[in-house]
């Protein structure tokens, strides 16, 4: 027993907290005593392949990060369904469903995020599920042999995904959007219209506008009924109209929280000993839902942890891309643009291209990629960097290769 | 494209090139496929074997696009019957109200000499006017004029032999290099054999000519007499002088010589008013007067002048005090520019001359040539030159006109002029090949006639030397040889006289009176060539003239005897006299125009082949970088060029080698092939009092901006409708037609514009577009069933991409992904830049990448790909990929 060392303990067994775990390894294997409770009863697995774990491109397996040989190896006690219920901050102890006890030197939180769910009448029917973990796939891919009918409620990145593993599981699928285009916040019109398009092409069936008014079912979910009164069948409604962060505990602990716990540059929550990162977290008013800034955060959490005060966390640019097979899409920045913006188009409808980056004072502010990513990321720099494009300006849009100096 | 029906598969007939007066032998044989195979001639003595870049793509200009196949009256197809009921009614009917000076043949160096011929016939002889001219007019009638005071007669006395044993070749106003490229070629070859042999080239341009010269004298432009008198005076002062040839052979020294020395007599006065260095003009004349064998051959740039006849003199004056002709390697020579230019003149095809090279004033030789034709009347008063003609057209005074293989509204000095006339003229008939052309438009009558490879006949050349044009493709559509359709309407006019049976007969009787009660007074004389028969003409090799029973003539005056009464050649005094229009204040700079290396005259038949586009593809101003800047252009942007006669817009730019105070703009380009390139619209029609040939070479002309919005091209497989552009021109491309263009209007929404002009409006078409609208650039490309269609690319600068790579995905058989990717680049995407298929999409890294790195760092696990790569370290979804691409490059370096 290592008693003599400080004692960490997670809270949050997925992908934040244990970069961060991984990321303090690297930098202090030997300092903590760790302790990881995680909901779910599985290591650690990669949330962001679940949509190819359902589209049946993935098996369970390919997407898990930890096993726990991994946390045996490293020392690190796992509680794996057991989610942490209370925590004593006077007394520095935390305590499980099981009834586990622990003290702790340090806490890190990382209870993620839980997804919305619309309230309207029938959202507790049994078939009424969320795509949020290997539970919800596993729902699903029952529901897939067993019944016909699919509603995915919100065409947003994580609907669309959904929507497309339902589909290639057999399922009749129709993506029931409350907007007027899909994936707005990602996408301009056009290549939001370009994607609608390549999904139906797939087979999806796709209803903008559409406002739900209630799932209806006498004691499983058989139809979803609109404000118009219109309906549709449906065995299985899938809920991806966003997500809250999870911060009961938090809240509970009596720890600041706004839309989720505040943290400063280092992660800290206003209790010093605790520490944060991932979807539960606030820094300067924003929320994290994608992965590159809470890499960064696990970063600077880890450094922190292992008492290397001297990095700070600052944000980031982001960029999107949907994880439909044979469906390329990338956004990042300010894709909408202003009057003082301008715009670099280009159309390839046949080979299924739009690409669209928004210039201001020489310098891109964002990028709406469909078909063709692949400068994405290069794109994604500029923007980051804000490097000067004037010279570059005439063949940007076609891509770095096009724009670097060519060999003599 | 429609091709040519060949008379006979896989046989190779041996034929004359339709192109400069060098007349070069060409060997044409059809293949399987139809296209058209096209050599050298070995045999030939022009050429032996060697064609010129134009010659050489003769089978890209046979095809049957855009030709006249059948008949048309006001622009509906008829029969022969009714067009040729039409011609010889509407002539009779004007003859017969207004006398025969109301109608007017204009023709062409084009023309068959067989063609010339009954043309000329038809005229002279039985309409009975003069009033036939032709458009060598516009570039040979002063060498005409000048031979006939000289010799007395139209004779050309030297030979291509004579400029490879000459040792030193004085070139004046001509780019041989660029307009006559074999004779040039044989040139180069002689002087590489013998590097002692000198070229001198006399040319405000610095011309491709120079490339080859030991000494170019820029000339100011029209100084040429002063120079030549200056030469003149020189050579007799230092006493370089065949006294005994002049005495014996000549006549009129002392009166030529006193003009000379009055206007010429000091090197130093004529240094400056040539506007070129002494030493260099004290070079060139020192080197004349110790070269015994000496060449001075000229062309347009002496020919094109109001003093072009006396230019011609002036040179003809400094071989006859030297006495340095008729006898190897030595004399004046005029190169023509027309193929048949000299086939022209020897059947008489110019409004001063009779036939046989007979003169219309002379009552004998009215009387041999009416004898012989037996023809109702002859015309004894010169006929309206070409310019004159159109005058005197829109005056009213002639009121029909039939104009053949020719395009006067192009080629003829304010040629706006030429419009207005043609518009009012009663009866305007056209034989052509072509349908579309600037003159055509404004023709009542359109008869289609034969072009190269379907007509029969003889042309002749520089050197005096008749070949044959022979046939070898069927006659396409109704089309009918010039010299049929003339015979039937002089028929239908009720003339006897025009029944021959076949070329060969037209071609005998031309012959015959060549000789007819000649006794040696006439050089001109085909006597050898008498009674051939079809089978005798058919194979007639090529032979220059005179012909006697004993053969052919290499070169004339061997025997010092001219054509004068006396038998004596001329002294003509040429006083000096600057070009007619001097440049001003309005008008600053000098307007020079003339041919550009790979295309021909109007461009109807060049303009047909993609290989001759590539030279030169678009109408342009060359003109000194100084005058561009002080004309407010620039380089590559298009200008406005006018003078009081009319204006065009042409891309400016600069290297031709043009001096300070010059501009030069190519002749060919005209309404079919650009918005506003006529540049005959631009020229002053002065002409020379003797000769009558315009002033083309010399037009005050001021230079200033052609402001536009946008630049941009179009390549597109079809003839798109361009009129509503401000400004373009269109180029011929392999398997497409480029169109250069630039515009005024402000309108930001491309795409509709542009689907609308090339067709592409339904939401199936396979459309790419590009916008960058606030930069005011836009591209797009249309693709039918994986080829490309067209594609234009606009911006608000002339800085587009370059149309090669563009050009070449028109002969793909389907586009390759990588060549769409890069379509509206304009540039391929290079091979290794080629990333390949993405594998992480975070981070954009494609498998090509990956695999390179894993081989080349030998890289061992995916952490260590993030690490070099960064693939695979974010969402980590590409990892189990770049296990099996670690797994994969093993594999293949283990094998």
């Amino acid at each position: 027993m290592s008693t003599s060392k400080p004692k960490l303990a997670v809270v949050g067994n997925g992908m934040a907290g244990m970069r961060t775990v991984e990321e303090l390894l690297k930098l202090a294997p030997d300092l903590y005593d760790i302790t990881v409770f995680g909901a779910e009863p599985h290591g650690n697995y990669n949330r962001i392949l679940l949509s190819p774990v359902l589209a049946g491109e993935k098996t369970v397996d390919d997407i898990m990060l930890n096993t726990r040989e991994w946390y045996a190896k490293n020392g690190i006690t796992l509680h794996a369904g057991d989610p942490v219920v209370k925590i004593d901050r006077p007394r520095r102890t935390l305590y499980s469903k099981s009834g586990v006890e622990l003290p702790y030197d340090r806490l890190l939180l990382a209870t993620g995020s839980k997804p919305f769910i619309i309230p309207v009448p029938g959202h507790q029917l049994p078939g009424v599920i969320a795509f949020r973990d290997i539970q919800d796939v596993e729902t699903m891919l029952e529901a897939a042999r067993n019944h016909r009918h699919a509603v995915v409620i919100g065409g947003g990145l994580l609907g669309l995904e959904a929507a497309n593993g339902l589909l290639r599981q057999g399922m009749d699928v129709t993506v029931v959007h409350v907007m007027d285009s899909l994936m707005e916040r990602q996408l301009d019109k056009p290549a939001a219209a370009l994607l609608k398009t390549s999904l139906e092409r797939k087979g999806l069936r796709i209803m903008l506008n559409a406002n739900t008014a209630e799932i209806v079912g006498p004691d499983r979910v058989t139809a979803l009924r609109f404000k118009d009164g219109s309906e549709i069948p449906a065995d299985l409604v899938v809920m991806t109209a966003g997500v809250r962060p999870n911060i009961d505990l938090a809240r509970s602990a009596g720890l600041q929280c706004d839309r989720a716990i505040m943290v400063d540059d280092t992660l800290q929550t206003f209790d010093p000993r605790i520490y944060a990162v991932g979807e539960c977290v606030q820094h300067r008013k924003a929320l994290f839902g994608l992965v590159a800034p809470i890499w960064d955060q696990a970063r600077v959490c880890a450094t922190h942890l292992a008492g290397f005060g001297h990095s700070r966390y600052v944000q980031q640019a982001t960029a999107t891309k949907l994880k439909v097979t044979g469906v390329d899409l990338y956004s990042a920045g300010d894709f909408i643009g202003n009057a003082d913006s301008e715009d670099l188009v280009m159309r390839d409808p046949r080979r299924g291209v739009y690409k669209r980056l928004v210039l201001k004072d020489n310098r891109v502010i964002g990028a709406v990629l469909y078909g063709d990513v692949k400068d994405g990321p290069w794109y994604f720099e500029l923007i980051q960097n804000k490097t000067d494009i004037a010279s570059l300006r005439s063949r940007l849009l076609f891509g770095q290769a096009y724009c670097e100096p060519r060999a003599a | 494209m429609t091709l040519p029906a060949p008379l006979s598969a896989a046989a190779t007939t041996f034929t004359t090139c339709p192109y400069c007066g060098v007349g070069c032998g060409v060997k044409a044989s059809t293949r399987p496929d139809g296209q058209l195979d096209v050599a050298g001639d070995e045999g030939h003595g022009s050429n032996y074997g060697k064609l010129c870049v134009k010659g050489s793509a003769l089978g890209e200009t046979v095809d049957l696009h855009g030709r006249l196949l059948y008949p048309k009256v006001d622009g509906q197809r008829v029969s022969w019957d009714a067009a040729l009921d039409r011609v010889a009614g509407g002539l009779r009917r004007i003859i017969d109200q207004h006398g025969p000076d109301a109608v007017a043949l204009y023709v062409s160096g084009q023309l068959l000499t067989e063609d010339y011929y009954v043309a000329n016939k038809l005229m002279k002889g039985y309409v009975g006017t003069a009033n036939i001219d032709t458009n060598s007019r516009l570039c040979m009638s002063s060498a005409v004029a000048g031979h006939k005071r000289a010799f007395g007669e139209d004779l050309v006395p030297v030979c291509y032999e004579d400029l490879e044993q000459s040792d030193l070749v004085v070139l004046v106003g001509s780019n041989t290099a660029w307009c006559h490229p074999i004779i040039f070629q044989r040139i180069a070859k002689a002087k590489e054999a013998r590097p002692e042999m000198k070229l001198v080239v006399i040319d405000p341009r610095r011309t491709a000519t120079c490339e080859l010269a030991d000494l170019h004298l820029p000339v100011k432009a029209g100084t040429d007499v002063w120079l030549f008198n200056g030469l003149l005076s020189f050579l007799h002062q230092h006493g370089v002088m065949d006294t005994g040839f002049v005495e014996r052979h000549t006549a009129d020294l002392a009166r030529t010589m006193a003009i000379a020395d009055n206007t010429a007599g000091d090197v130093r006065s004529v240094a400056r008013a040539c506007r070129i260095g002494e030493a260099d003009l004290l070079e060139f004349y020192r080197l004349f007067a110790r070269t015994e064998k000496v060449i001075t051959a000229f062309s347009q740039g002496v020919n094109q002048s109001s003093a072009g006849t006396d230019k011609v003199n002036s040179i003809i004056n400094c071989h006859l005090l030297t006495g340095r002709i008729g006898r190897p390697g030595m004399g004046p020579f005029s190169i023509t520019g027309q193929p048949n230019a000299m086939g022209g003149r020897e059947v008489g095809g110019l409004a001063n001359m009779l036939a046989a090279h007979m003169e219309l004033g002379n009552a004998r030789h009215r009387d041999i040539v009416q004898e012989f034709w037996d023809s109702p009347r002859i015309a004894d008063k010169p006929g309206l030159k070409a310019v004159d003609l159109f005058k005197a057209i829109e005056e009213g005074k002639v009121k029909a006109v039939w104009i053949m293989a020719t395009n006067p509204v192009v080629s003829l000095p304010d040629a706006d002029q030429v419009k207005r006339a043609l518009e009012k003229c009663e009866l305007v008939i056209s034989s052509d090949i072509i349908e579309k052309t600037d003159t055509n438009g404004f023709a009542h009558v359109l008869l289609p006639a034969l072009g190269w490879g379907e007509k029969d006949g003889t042309v002749t050349n520089s050197e005096r030397r008749i070949s044959r044009q022979r046939r070898f493709l069927a006659a396409p559509g109704e089309a009918r040889a010039d010299w049929d359709i003339i015979c039937d309407v002089a028929r239908r006019m009720g003339y006897s006289g025009f029944g021959f049976e076949d070329v060969h007969a037209v071609f005998d009787e031309h012959a015959r009176l060549s000789a007819y009660r000649n006794e040696g007074s006439r050089c001109f004389d085909l006597g050898g060539l008498v009674g051939l028969g079809a089978a005798g003409f058919d194979a007639l090799a090529p032979v220059q003239w005179p012909v006697t029973a004993s053969g052919g003539t290499a070169r004339l005056f061997e025997d010092g005897r001219y054509f004068h009464a006396d038998g004596k050649a001329r002294f003509v005094p040429t006083p000096v006299r600057a070009p007619a229009h001097a440049p001003d204040e309005q008008y600053p700079l000098i307007l020079n125009t003339g041919r550009v290396r790979d295309q021909w005259h109007t461009m109807t038949r060049t303009g047909k082949s993609p290989k001759l586009a590539d030279h030169i593809p678009e109408p342009f101003v060359d003109m000194h970088p100084q005058d561009a800047l002080l004309s407010g252009v620039r380089a590559g942007e298009l200008a406005r060029v006018a003078t009081r006669w009319g204006s065009l817009v042409a891309r400016v730019q600069h290297g031709g080698g043009i001096p300070r105070g010059n501009v030069f703009v190519p002749i060919h380009w005209n309404g079919q092939f650009a918005s506003d390139a006529r540049v005959g619209s631009l020229v002053n029609p002065i002409v020379d009092p003797i000769s009558g040939e315009p002033e083309f070479k010399h037009t005050p002309v001021r230079v200033e901006e052609f402001r536009v919005l946008w630049h941009g091209f179009v390549l597109s497989r079809h003839e798109l409708a361009m009129e509503n552009t401000t400004w373009w021109t269109r180029i011929q491309g392999r398997q497409f037609l480029r169109y250069e263009i630039a515009g005024r209007d402000k309108s930001l929404d491309r795409s509709p514009w542009a689907r609308s002009l090339f067709g592409a409006e339904g939401p199936e078409a396979d459309w790419i577009e590009y916008e960058d609208r606030s930069a005011g650039v836009y591209r797009a490309a249309l693709v039918v069933e994986d080829r490309i269609e067209c594609c234009v690319f606009i911006s608000p600068r002339p800085d587009l991409p370059s149309r090669a790579w563009l050009a070449s995905l028109f002969v793909k058989e389907q586009l390759e992904e990588i060549d769409r990717v890069g379509l509206l680049v304009g540039e391929p995407l290079e091979k290794g830049a080629d990333t390949g298929p993405t594998v992480c999409s975070c981070f954009g890294v494609g498998r090509n990448t990956i695999c390179a790195a894993i081989r080349d760092k030998n890289l061992k696990t995916p952490a260590e790909i993030t690490g070099c790569l960064k693939a695979g370290g974010n969402c980590g979804s590409c990892v189990p990929e770049l296990k099996k691409l670690l797994a994969e490059v093993r594999a293949t370096e283990a094998a």
